[in-house]
């Protein structure tokens, strides 16, 4: 085992050596500006249009539909303002739902106070979108639907093919935040009826400060960053050549590796969650078991409260993640497990736990073994813990 | 966010090694602070004897680093101090004896300075007294058990 334990791939991962080694050149030699005239920046041109047509392929797109961005927040902003904009003339209302990631959340909100109206879709307990929510949510006015492919805290995988039929049954765009399935799970944009649809390198063991806006040809929108003619004059900025190439590794070994990866991962997560829910008493799994990405693991523990379990599991060594309001910044828990119908109290004391391919078994056992000992120490601490117990010997 | 490295050391060490954590038997006076709703609940136990000197403090809390790191050092404070000096100990005290809190943390030491009024104020029920400048406590409402019923376990 390395020093410490790295279980929060959904929030970063760590750069692939494959990746690095295909950027280095473009950050060393290679650094001239692909749209200059010259032919030392017509080669790595051919590079980012060789790195594009490889990204189109993952998810049978055409190269020109894919743009580059700086990650998956701006191609979430894009994508939403862009159709706000563009189509402002054909309605002011858009449909997304609670469990979104901020960056199209935050997105709507902004939209909100300029005149939008926007839906925020309910999600069941194992938060999924319900479908004749979505029929019922669908307005003559309705501009956009954006619904995420799988969700970051609790993993679960949304009907994304069903609810791009709806929308288009209704003559509305599609856009899916993909940002946590992308290279995760087998994405055809056409079979599933995606419009739009962002992504982030730096979630597949790419570099961080690049993502992509899939459009699909023909749709129209405005654009977001203005400038100079890059991206065929709808993303301006200078290409960012190396973490293109490096973001085009990444996808291609991730597509490669996909079958591999998921059931590495779907292994590994399965022990974890089969070890914690048999030794720790009054744990639930968050999210749906069948429809999840096979490296997210998702806890509450009751009695306990979220920061205190993630300092304390630091101080073992292991990186992971919650939804309490103490990490969120705010006096509330996660909007995600509070939208699944979890009380505040359950969703303070949750932790997530993402995976990759590279974890162990051996780590999977040390993390199970701290989880337990140390949701044991945070209930002895308990107030609540004492009442419950107190309450049951009566 | 990080949390570890905006708590000052002292901080970490009340976390990590917080003293007085438990019950206290029979105690004189205990208070209950804050709510589940929040993700803070704060119990402290105190033991007075018939001088009105705190002899023994305990905690027991729910909530974050900062919210367990006050809790300890607010026992720590309390003790071997008289009901009247207990009573001054401010939010203010608990923050500086733990080299500071980070900004949104700051409500964690009110929560200690709360709990101990709350305990206190339970003594002084308990015993018919009347302490001057204390006010009774706020009880939370609690949303969990509902949850629990409607789902099971």
């Amino acid at each position: 085992m390395s020093d410490f334990i790295y279980m929060d791939n959904a929030a970063t991962t760590r750069i692939a050596p494959e990746v690095l080694d295909a950027m280095l050149p473009y950050l060393r030699e290679e650094y001239g500006n692909p749209s200059s005239a010259y032919k030392f920046s017509g080669r790595i041109a051919e590079k980012v249009a060789e790195a594009r047509n490889t990204i189109g392929k993952v998810i049978g797109a055409k190269e020109k539909e894919i743009f580059f961005t700086s990650g998956g927040s701006e191609s979430d902003n894009w994508a939403i303002k862009g159709i706000a904009d563009a189509r402002r003339d054909k309605g002011n209302h858009i449909i997304t739902t609670k469990i979104e990631h901020h960056a199209v959340l935050h997105t709507c909100e902004f939209l909100e106070k300029r005149g939008f109206e926007v839906t925020y879709l309910p999600v069941d307990e194992k938060g999924l979108v319900n479908i004749d929510e979505l029929k019922a949510a669908i307005r003559p006015s309705t501009i956009l639907v954006s619904v995420m492919f799988a969700n970051n805290e609790i993993g679960t995988i949304e009907p994304i093919k069903e609810i791009g039929r709806i929308a288009h049954e209704h003559g509305v765009l599609f856009h899916t935040d993909a940002v946590q399935a992308f290279g995760h799970v087998p994405i055809d944009v056409n079979e599933m009826n995606i419009d739009l649809m962002s992504a982030s390198a730096h979630k597949i063991h790419g570099p961080k400060g690049v993502g992509f806006l899939y459009i699909r040809s023909g749709v129209r929108l405005s654009n977001l960053i203005h400038g100079g003619a890059q991206e065929s004059g709808r993303r301006a900025g200078t290409t960012n050549a190396a973490g293109i190439i490096g973001f085009a590794k990444a996808a291609e070994l991730a597509a490669r590796d996909m079958e591999d990866t998921i059931s590495r991962e779907k292994t590994l997560r399965d022990r974890l969650m089969h070890k914690v829910l048999s030794e720790v008493p009054y744990a639930r799994v968050n999210g749906d078991l069948e429809n999840r990405l096979s490296n997210n693991v998702s806890f509450c523990f009751r009695f306990v409260e979220g920061e205190s379990l993630l300092i304390m599991l630091d101080n073992k060594g292991i990186c992971a993640s919650s939804g309490s309001a103490c990490t969120s910044g705010s006096l509330d828990p996660s909007h995600v497990l509070l939208a699944i119908g979890l009380p505040h109290e359950i969703a303070h004391g949750s932790l997530r736990l993402t995976l990759s391919a590279e974890n162990t078994e051996e780590e999977i056992d040390y993390v199970a073994e701290t989880i337990k000992q140390v949701v044991q120490r945070l209930r002895m601490m308990s107030p609540l813990y004492e009442d419950f117990v107190k309450k049951n010997r009566e | 966010m990080s949390q570890v490295t905006e708590y000052s050391e002292k901080v970490m060490d009340h976390f990590c090694n917080p003293r007085n954590v438990g019950e206290i038997e029979g105690a004189s006076g205990v208070g209950t602070v804050g709510n589940a709703k929040c993700g803070d609940i704060m119990r402290m136990y105190l033991d007075i004897d018939e001088n009105q000197i705190i002899r023994e403090a305990k905690f027991k809390t729910f909530g974050c680093g900062a919210a367990i790191a006050t809790s300890s050092m607010a026992t720590e404070l309390v003790k071997g101090k008289s009901v009247r000096e207990a009573l001054e100990i401010t939010n203010k005290a608990v923050m500086e004896a733990l080299d500071g809190l980070p900004p949104i943390k700051v409500h964690c030491s009110l929560l200690a300075e709360q709990a101990i009024h709350a305990a206190l104020w339970d003594y002084a029920e308990k015993n018919n007294i009347r302490i001057d400048g204390l006010k009774p406590p706020v009880n939370d409402i609690d949303e969990t058990e509902e949850f629990y019923q409607t789902q099971g376990e």
